[in-house]
């Protein structure tokens, strides 16, 4: 069921806009200043609900759309750059740092956030980004484990995830997480809270349409951590996730719960064909 | 956010008199005075209060800012290069805090 949505020839640093490397006339790709490209619309894979798969910036005004692809201007970037600087920041009795172990994260970090969420052996669970740096946390670091939504912990996230921007989205549904990717699956579709709503009806059902003075894009995750105007601050995923929950006055799941792990696995294959934009802006 | 942490791009070279464009960003939370907190206290106002931007020691251009303003604030501006020289950028900020950055430019 893994598919490359065979946009890309992997591995191409650089790619001209004009490489349309077995790419359809359906997809749309931009440019941003610092010469990365991201694919905003793309055909979708085998077995997907939609017609075409398009990133939440395809939703945003212009002004908002100039913002992100211009890497000065992006606020998401001070939170790349204070992650670097968590990065190289040594924490915990074991007297390490991120550096330590992985060096230069341009490197070691290049693709890792677009892959995620990951199954993981010994745990026998899928795990994300959040959870993956609380293990080095813990695990080789001898530190505590981030409070959901420390500013710490959103630009780490943020710094990691920033170093796939541009990559596709590539996420691994067979095998031991083809179940998770199910229950995810389960947890789209079914309606929940006063309003009766389920992910589904918002986010395939009404994409492109207004929710009050909004529209409603496609819900996909390939931007976050997202920069959001409204917060003025980026904005993790679970939190998102949260967030829609309350809104259709449901009882939200707790962040980092199995419900939005499996969440997460399924909403980030809906993103296949789209690439990372972390950290992207958003209203 | 930490300590805020000004930025700018400034092109290295430019032409005699050619008209160029600056972009300077700086990292603040711009708290407005105008919310409260958990317990109901307000937060009290912190905001970059004036920015300002010379060439040389001339001033190129300035300007106060107000509370509504979000966080951090992006200025976007011309300036035309007679020279080589420097530019000196400068926040200030409620609490007395004053940060700078400077950068040069080569007129070829």
């Amino acid at each position: 069921m893994r598919k490359h949505a065979g946009l890309l020839a992997a591995g191409a640093a650089t790619m001209a806009l004009a490489m349309t490397g077995g790419a359809t006339a359906e997809e749309k790709r931009v440019e941003a200043s610092d010469g990365v490209v991201f694919t905003v619309k793309a055909e979708p894979p085998e077995g997907h609900p939609l017609t075409e798969v398009l990133s939440g910036f395809e939703f945003r005004k212009e002004e908002t759309q100039d913002i992100q692809l211009d890497d000065f201007q992006n606020p998401g970037f001070l939170w790349v750059e204070r992650g670097e600087a968590i990065w190289n920041t040594v924490e915990g009795e074991a007297g390490k740092s991120c550096a330590s172990c992985h060096g230069d994260a341009e490197e070691s970090m290049k693709g890792v956030g677009a892959a995620m969420p990951k199954w993981n052996e010994a745990l026998g669970k899928p795990v994300n980004l959040e959870m993956q740096i609380d293990l080095c946390r813990t695990e080789e670091m001898g530190a505590p484990a981030y409070k959901f939504d420390d500013d710490a912990q959103k630009a780490i996230v943020t710094y990691v995830r920033s170093q796939s921007r541009g990559m596709p989205i590539d996420i691994q549904t067979d095998g031991p997480m083809e179940a998770w990717w199910e229950r995810g699956k389960e947890i789209y579709y079914t309606r929940s809270g006063q309003l009766d709503m389920a992910c589904a009806n918002c986010h395939e059902d009404n994409y492109g349409n207004h929710i009050r003075a909004d529209f409603l894009s496609q819900g996909q995750s390939n931007g976050f951590p997202t920069y959001r105007m409204k917060s003025q601050g980026v904005v993790s995923l679970h939190n998102r996730f949260k967030g829609c929950m309350r809104d259709v006055r449901a009882e939200p799941y707790k962040p980092m719960s199995d419900e939005f792990l499996a969440l997460e696995v399924y909403v980030a294959w809906r993103g296949t064909g789209l690439t990372v934009e972390t950290p992207a802006v958003r209203n | 956010m930490a300590r805020s942490k000004p930025r700018v791009k400034v092109p290295k070279t430019a032409s005699k008199d050619e008209v160029i464009t600056i972009k300077t960003l700086i990292s603040h939370k711009m708290e407005s005075g105008q919310r409260k907190d958990g317990d109901g206290n307000v937060i009290p106002r912190q905001i970059i209060n004036k920015f300002t931007c010379e060439f040389n020691g001339k001033p190129v251009f300035s300007c106060d800012l107000e509370p509504a303003i979000s966080a951090n604030p992006y200025f976007q501006f011309s300036a035309k290069v007679p020279e080589s020289g420097t530019f000196k950028f400068t926040w200030v900020d409620d609490d007395g805090s004053v940060y700078s950055t400077e950068s040069d430019i080569t007129v070829e």
